[in-house]
């Protein structure tokens, strides 16, 4: 069998990253393996400007940004596979993949990252009730279309969701000639950054309807209009403001799932909520030697963030193979519900941590605190804290050494 | 007069308050960077944006571009069919510009990514 020091599933952004990382710790033996044409990842669909300001002090767009971490990997010399399908790996570290021209191989790997990415999450279509036209497109495959396919999916549009990806869309078919007549979110706030409610959406005066959703699906071979309405605090619908909206084209931007088959099935923990990776520090998984990053692990709304955390794994990936120490600790972190989730949820080496978290609903004047039992040991205050945008705090590594229950809770309070 | 806005200079998307008369601006309180403040600025008085879209290629294909610093806001539309109605060769690569001065300003439509 071949192997390889370090392989690493997928060749976006999180896979980019993580490579040169790990290849400028010193491991050289490296393979990517992607399954699509070329390196890249959705963000090659993503021509749009606002990713790179953090790591690079510039507003790239989406292939820019790639392209950056392309040209490095050339440079470096780091080998990887292209139109290769990664099918299965296991606790021994073997990878088993496919490609046209090698048939199904196998390699032994000595360490493993996976950065498999997300895909939308097709939900929202599921529960509407009325008619099975054709029309109806994930706000994904209608950009994949637009920008890299060159065609239109319709003229008029209504968006279900506001999601970035959905925000984005409503500005670029915009821009394409397309009419969007409206973005109902059926929750009572938007799920996509403030600055793209205010450059797709108000720019064009197209209306976000808040607490909606689409109720009804109306036309025979073709999309011919939606019956939208609003929801109460329970998200049901309230009959009465039921309104109908001529239409050729919808778009469904209800979020993303991590793309784990692979993980599961090879008997990694998964965290409930994140619906990743259950990780360390190093972004090492519940089986040793193996790692998870970029949208596999957590949804980021910001590349920079993942190529951050890539870079994390990579390192955590080549200390593995050259010079395994022993874990120094053994410290859970927990949330209390207002926070939804962190990650990492595992601390096994003392030093200094960067928690990244997501918070379940709008809060204003709080304080994050971090408890070791009923002990405060950090606290930071925050005007606004909202489910769509990432939070980090640093905990010291001094601090961390003080835990002594083995367990911090992430919370929220409310500020007097 | 008075604006409030949003910043969409990055995802922090600090609220932003403008005084201004005319041309000229009195205060701005609210941002967080320097950035912040001058986008607060022309979004008074002047509004500009980054437009992002592809082109066609000669052969039919497809190239990410971009202009390559905030056109008027005004002027998007026609920036838009000015991409629209232009082709690009074959064999541009990352960062050539494609349409110099477009529509006039001092803004060039710039090739964001490889041809597809
Ligand atoms: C449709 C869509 C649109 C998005 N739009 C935006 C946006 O506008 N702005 C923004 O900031 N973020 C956007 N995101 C989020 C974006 O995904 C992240 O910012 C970033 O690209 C994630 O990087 P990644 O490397 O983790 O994942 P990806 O970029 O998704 O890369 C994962 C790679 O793994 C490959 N892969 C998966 N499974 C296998 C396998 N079994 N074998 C081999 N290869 C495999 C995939 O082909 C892919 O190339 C979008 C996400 C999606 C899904």
């Amino acid at each position: 069998m071949k192997t390889t020091d370090l392989v690493i599933i997928g060749g976006g952004p999180a896979g980019m990253s993580a490579a040169v990382a790990a290849y400028e710790s010193g491991v050289k033996d490296i393979l990517i393996l992607e399954r699509d044409s070329s390196l890249g990842g959705i963000l090659q669909q993503c021509i749009h400007n606002g990713f790179g300001l953090h790591k690079f002090s510039e507003e790239l767009t989406g292939p820019e940004y790639a392209a950056r971490y392309e040209a490095r990997v050339k440079e470096l010399k780091i080998p990887y596979k292209l139109n290769t399908m990664v099918l299965e790996i296991n606790q021994n570290k073997e990878v088993t993949a496919i490609n046209s021209e090698e048939g199904i191989f196998t390699i032994q790997a000595k360490a493993i990252i996976l950065a498999m990415g997300c895909r939308e999450r097709p939900k929202g279509a599921l529960n509407i009730s009325g008619t099975r036209p054709s029309g109806i497109f994930t706000a994904g495959t209608a950009q994949k279309f637009v920008n890299m396919m060159g065609y239109m999916p319709g003229k008029s549009v209504v968006i279900l969701g506001s999601g970035d990806i959905g925000l984005i869309m409503a500005r670029r078919m915009t821009l394409e000639g397309a009419k969007v007549k409206a973005v109902c979110e059926l929750m009572p706030y938007s799920g996509g950054l403030e600055r793209n409610i205010e450059q797709c959406l108000r720019d064009f005066d197209i209306p976000l309807k808040l607490s909606c959703t689409v109720a009804e699906i109306h036309g025979k071979d073709r999309l011919e209009g939606v019956t939208i309405a609003n929801v109460d605090k329970n998200r049901c619908i309230i009959p009465e403001t039921k309104e109908y909206i001529e239409c050729d084209t919808l778009l469904l931007s209800c979020g993303l799932i991590p793309e784990n088959e692979l993980t599961k099935a090879c008997g990694i923990n998964i965290d409930r909520i994140t619906n990743g990776a259950d990780v360390d520090q190093n972004r090492e998984t519940s089986v040793e030697g193996i790692f998870a990053c970029g949208n596999v692990l957590h949804v980021h709304d910001l590349v920079d963030n993942v190529s951050e955390e890539a870079e994390t794994a990579g390192k955590g990936a080549a200390e593995y193979i050259l010079n395994r120490k022993n874990k120094s600790a053994s410290i859970r972190v927990k949330t209390d519900g207002k926070v939804r989730y962190c990650v990492p949820q595992r601390i096994t080496d003392i030093g200094d941590t960067t928690l990244f978290f997501r918070v379940s609903d709008i809060y204003k004047d709080v304080k994050i605190i971090v408890k070791d039992g009923e002990k405060e040991i950090f606290s930071r205050k925050k005007q606004k804290v909202a489910p769509g945008e990432m939070e980090s705090i640093m905990l010291k590594g001094d601090i961390l050494t003080e835990v002594d229950s083995g367990e911090i809770t992430v919370g929220l309070e409310k500020l007097q | 007069m008075t604006k409030e806005l949003t910043c969409i200079i990055c995802p922090k998307g600090c609220r932003i308050k403008v005084e201004y008369e005319g041309n000229n601006i009195i205060s701005v309180t609210g941002n967080s960077c320097k950035r912040g403040y001058a986008y607060a600025c022309d979004e008074a008085i002047d509004p500009k944006r980054t437009v992002t879209s592809t082109m066609r290629t000669v052969s039919g294909k497809l190239l990410p571009v971009k202009t390559d610093k905030p056109i008027q806001k005004k002027l998007i539309f026609e920036c838009m069919k000015a991409i629209n109605t232009s082709k690009a060769d074959d064999d541009t690569k990352i960062g050539d510009i494609i349409l110099s001065g477009v529509l006039g300003t001092d803004v060039n439509i710039v090739a964001t990514g490889p041809v597809r």
